[in-house]
């Protein structure tokens, strides 16, 4: 019996995969962030959705415009873009009009990501660089923060959502200053039980603080985040805040509640740990996680913001490509002592 | 001397793919029927080709010698049948590219046997002696290398080897041969690592095998006598435990440096193949004229660890395991891993050759790129603590000078991070590329 041979492939070893995908990954962080997104919807109802949305709409948006045809499909499919307006919408007041959510989704992806390169080539995390555009856009829009549960229930939605576009948001009745805006300009300190749980003023996603917490505990056991980056920033923040509680417990916050308050651990957890902008270097990663941390603590304490996290994260994500450069791991066999 | 560790020690980094070893490893080695034709390329080891001293027409002997070393790093080679030599020309070997070799048409009706005296005393001899024995035996080390045996074997004086490690982590998945070695001749690797140890001067051999073989190490320790310094180590599952620099980490903790070779901390590394070649030719008379040979993967119909003659091709082995299955896209010689995929089912079975694995679409379709995130996986996977992910982009840049600063020339391609890579980027084979042009563009005459 004469068989044909198979005309046989050439590709290299290794033939086998660990399964974990690139879209996969990004994938794990949407499910991480699910829960602290479900609790912005209990907080701040259909508000959370618009302006969820409309962040999300703006970086797919974004997204799909400057893909080449060829790919248009694939970029969209790899979930990036929807993450990067999710993380975008969380760090945005409830209150915000639309279409600023709507432009600062399209922001971050246009000129956080695509203008680099796209994926894998920029320096700055995209939504926090979106953020960053709205916050020096909209100064006013973007620190109005409005106190959770809305009137009327879930489907009440607070007046400066519906802002027509270029039009600045009506303040709204009910507003609520952040723990950190309070601390800093009433030295008025909330309590950690609120903190923890949500009841309070803040952007969507950083109220509540557990919840952040879980997806992080998630993303850690699917290997898809740096644990030395979340540890290296809360760690330093507490030790930061510990030394501070020794001068003057009164004027500065307590380690707790530097941890619970503000975006830290929206942050720390999911900003900060987006591997592109961060150290690939396990050294790397410690030195970017404690400046990052120190940088916030002085922006909170010292700098004439409240809060401080989204510019500690981008002015380290600036320096990411020297901490790599010099942070490479020791290679096996160099430097070791000729032992016997 | 008798100590049976179950520690499970451990060098840092690595892989850990799953093993696929089900396939083969309860299967007894079978011995693959002689057949007609065999093709033995004279270049089958790392080092300078073997030179033929037999001419078309010659009859020759199984086990006679028909090729002499052709330099220090290079080794014998011997008839793996009795038969008549048809050709000595060039041949199309593994990589496709045609290369000199020694064509022997085996004689249908001879016993093939092997002359069991044909070695010389290992014990009177000196230690140049033994040496060259062993070239002249063309013993090669069989965990896939083919690097030879005598060379390593070759201390510089004031250089003392106080440790023979023998490797039978065998990491790669599907290969099951050290695994059936160990379980059905572990005397003959016993007899072979104690020539070894006592010719070195060692004063303990210690043989290292992986977690997942606990019949091999029930296996050797039933064995041991008590008046040999043997133990086992037991080695935790991770690819590449058998990296020789990787091995003397996990049982000796000590890394061997850059650019040295184990000598340098007084061990001496020898893979359990190897351990039972020497045995084989010492005291049994046998050349290295056949090696243990794990046929498996999705392809084939029946898998199968066997004995296979040297130049046997790749096609004779494959039919005696019943063919190719439909859906066979490629076939590695070697592992997984680390192995090479050949271009037709006519090249011959070398001294290196531990499997032949047939794989199908899963493992050979098309995966799709993305850009790399720097996620940092490929730097947790490298053994030697490289940064891949850097490597890989300079690579695709073509900046290989710059790939130097980033110690390109410390990887062993084992792979680790193009396994370990979630956006499916080549990296190894990035690295390989630019290593290759590295060491053209140094020496343009080589």
């Amino acid at each position: 019996m004469k068989q044909k041979d198979p005309d046989l492939l050439l590709f290299h070893a290794p033939l086998l995969r660990q399964g974990m995908t690139t879209p996969k990954a990004m994938r794990d962080v949407l499910i991480a962030l699910a829960p602290a997104t479900g609790a912005s919807l209990w907080f701040f109802g259909m508000s959370a959705v618009l302006v969820l949305g409309a962040s999300i709409a703006g970086a797919v948006l974004a997204e799909w415009l400057f893909a080449d045809r060829a790919s248009r499909g694939e970029s969209l499919r790899d979930a990036t873009g929807v993450l990067t307006g999710l993380l975008l919408g969380l760090t945005l007041p409830p209150g915000l009009p639309m279409w600023m959510a709507f432009l600062g989704g399209f922001v971050s992806i246009a000129l956080g990501k695509v203008i680099w390169g796209g994926l894998g080539h920029n320096l700055f995390n995209p939504a926090l660089l979106g953020r960053a555009f709205l916050l020096a856009t909209f100064p006013i829009a973007m620190t109005t923060w409005v106190s959770a549960h809305p009137e009327g229930g879930f489907f009440s939605v607070y007046a400066g959502n519906l802002a027509l576009p270029f039009m600045q948001a009506p303040v709204d009745g009910v507003t609520a200053a952040t723990p950190l805006g309070l601390l800093k300009f009433e030295q008025e300190v909330t309590p950690l039980t609120n903190l923890m749980l949500g009841k309070i003023g803040g952007s969507l996603g950083e109220t509540n603080g557990i919840l952040l917490l879980l997806g992080g505990v998630y993303l850690w056991l699917r290997r898809d985040l740096d644990w030395r980056i979340p540890v290296g920033i809360l760690g330093t923040v507490v030790i930061f805040s510990f030394f501070l509680g020794l001068f003057d417990a009164e004027r500065f916050p307590t380690p707790l509640f530097s941890v619970f308050s503000g975006g830290l651990l929206l942050g720390a957890i999911y900003m900060a740990t987006d591997p592109v902008t961060s150290p690939v270097t396990p050294r790397g990663a410690w030195i970017f996680a404690i400046g990052t941390g120190v940088l916030v603590m002085l922006i909170r304490v010292f700098g004439g913001l409240p809060e401080g996290v989204m510019y500690a994260i981008l002015l380290m994500n600036a320096a990411t490509p020297l901490i790599d450069r010099y942070t490479q791991p020791r290679v096996f066999g160099h430097g070791a002592e000729k032992q016997p | 001397m008798k100590v049976f560790r179950r520690l499970r020690r451990n060098f840092e980094h690595g892989v850990h793919p799953a093993h696929h070893k089900q396939q083969t490893e309860n299967l007894p080695i079978q011995r693959v029927p002689f057949g007609k034709h065999y093709i033995m390329p004279l270049g089958q080891h790392i080092g300078v080709p073997s030179r033929a001293v037999v001419a078309a027409g010659d009859p020759v002997e199984r086990g006679q010698l028909i090729a002499e070393p052709g330099g220090f790093v290079s080794t014998a080679l011997h008839s793996p049948v009795k038969g008549t030599v048809s050709k000595v020309g060039d041949f199309r070997g593994v990589d496709g590219r045609f290369a000199p070799a020694i064509a022997i048409e085996a004689d249908p009706f001879a016993t093939q046997e092997v002359d069991p005296d044909a070695a010389p005393d290992w014990r009177s001899l000196s230690l140049e002696a033994f040496i060259e024995a062993v070239q002249m035996a063309g013993i090669v080390g069989m965990g896939g290398a083919a690097f030879p045996s005598h060379v390593k074997l070759s201390v510089p004086d004031g250089v003392k080897i106080r440790h023979l490690l023998i490797n039978g982590a065998e990491c790669e998945p599907y290969l099951t041969t050290d695994h059936r070695l160990m379980i059905e001749r572990p005397e003959a690797l016993l007899e072979g690592a104690e020539i070894l140890r006592q010719k070195l001067g060692a004063e303990e051999t210690v043989i290292g095998i992986e977690a997942n073989k606990p019949d091999a190490i029930e296996t050797i320790s039933r064995h041991l006598s008590p008046d040999q310094p043997v133990r086992i180590v037991t080695l935790k599952v991770k690819y590449p435990q058998g990296a020789e620099k990787m091995m003397i980490k996990s049982v000796f903790g000590t890394e061997v440096p850059a650019g040295r070779l184990p000598r340098d901390v007084e061990v001496n590394v020898n893979n359990v193949g190897t351990a039972v070649a020497i045995a084989d030719y010492f005291l049994r008379g046998m050349p290295l004229i056949e090696r243990v040979v794990t046929v498996a993967g999705p392809g084939v119909t029946y898998p199968a660890n066997l004995i296979v003659p040297l130049g046997t091709s790749v096609r004779d082995v494959v039919r005696f395991c019943g063919g190719l299955k439909p859906g066979s896209r490629e076939i590695i010689m070697g592992g997984p891993m680390m192995g090479r995929p050949i271009a037709s089912l006519d090249v011959p079975v070398l001294k290196g050759c531990s499997g032949v694995l047939v794989f199908t679409e899963e493992q050979t379709a098309r995966r799709k790129e993305y850009p790399c995130i720097r996620c940092g996986r490929c730097l947790e996977a490298c053994p030697y603590f490289l940064n891949p992910s850097r490597l890989a982009r300079l690579s695709k840049a073509r900046m290989f000078d710059e790939m130097k600063d980033y110690n390109v020339f410390d990887c062993v391609e084992c792979g680790c991070c193009t396994f370990a890579c979630p956006s499916n980027i080549p990296i190894v084979q990035l690295i390989r590329t630019a290593k290759d042009d590295l060491k053209n563009r140094k020496e343009p005459d080589a």
